[in-house]
């Protein structure tokens, strides 16, 4: 199972959101998406795509401005 | 095109699809058709954009980001003004989100009428962009089984 990295820190609406579902058709299921990024409402959203896409989000952190979430396909 | 995960992830296909008229040919107003079609896709939704009057304009070869803007253009200084300041903050352009919505799977349905009145031909438009030349039926097919459905 793979570990995709998507970097979207300096992007913003809506490249980070695309970016995410981007990785996530191209992922296999059980593969795992991570995200980093550092536009706020993108951390809040893609949470929410997350949910609208019926799949696990694994969890959410933050550091310094920039979130990462980890996504199970 | 790989459209096997919308299958499997979606929530059903019905409620589940947004329809946007792209009427106007103004560059901000592209901009808010496309953000919001990209988000939908992102989101797990279909998606369709139909193309029609002074929004076809845009589909012409090398027209996409030669829209005014809607509001305070002043002869394309506004304009000017605003791509600068887009630039600062990191938007990406419209044909980079027009990409996205392409590979992403969303439609692009261009209005044969518009062609026609407007002097439009198959040749002039995009046609690595457009899925399909059609009319209003195609337009209510559509929107009838879409939850959001606008106007722009």
């Amino acid at each position: 199972m793979a570990n995709i990295k998507v970097d979207c820190v300096g992007e913003t609406c809506p490249v980070p959101l695309v970016e995410t579902r981007k990785a996530l058709r191209k992922a296999e299921e059980g593969d795992i998406v991570e995200v980093i990024g550092t536009h706020p409402a993108s951390k809040k959203e893609i949470p929410m795509a997350v949910k609208s896409l019926g799949l696990e989000l694994i969890d959410t952190q933050e550091e310094g401005g920039v979130w990462r979430i980890r996504i199970r396909r | 095109m790989e459209d096997k995960d919308t299958q499997v992830e979606g929530e059903g296909t019905m409620a589940n699809k947004a329809t946007i008229v792209v009427h106007s040919g103004d560059m901000d107003k592209l901009y808010s058709a496309l953000i919001i079609a990209n988000g939908a896709l992102a989101m797990g939704m279909e998606v369709s954009l139909y193309f029609t009057f002074w929004g076809l304009q845009r589909l012409r070869r090398g027209a996409l980001e030669k829209g005014p803007l809607s509001k305070m253009n002043m002869l394309g200084l506004g304009k000017w003004m605003v791509k600068r300041k887009m630039k600062k903050v990191g938007v990406v352009s419209l044909e980079r989100l027009m990409q996205d919505f392409k590979e992403l799977g969303g439609k692009v349905l261009a209005c044969d009428m518009t062609m026609e009145i407007m002097g439009i031909k198959k040749e002039d438009l995009r046609d690595d962009l457009i899925s399909e030349y059609c009319a209003v039926g195609t337009y209510v097919n559509e929107a009838k089984e879409s939850t959001i459905t606008l106007f722009i």
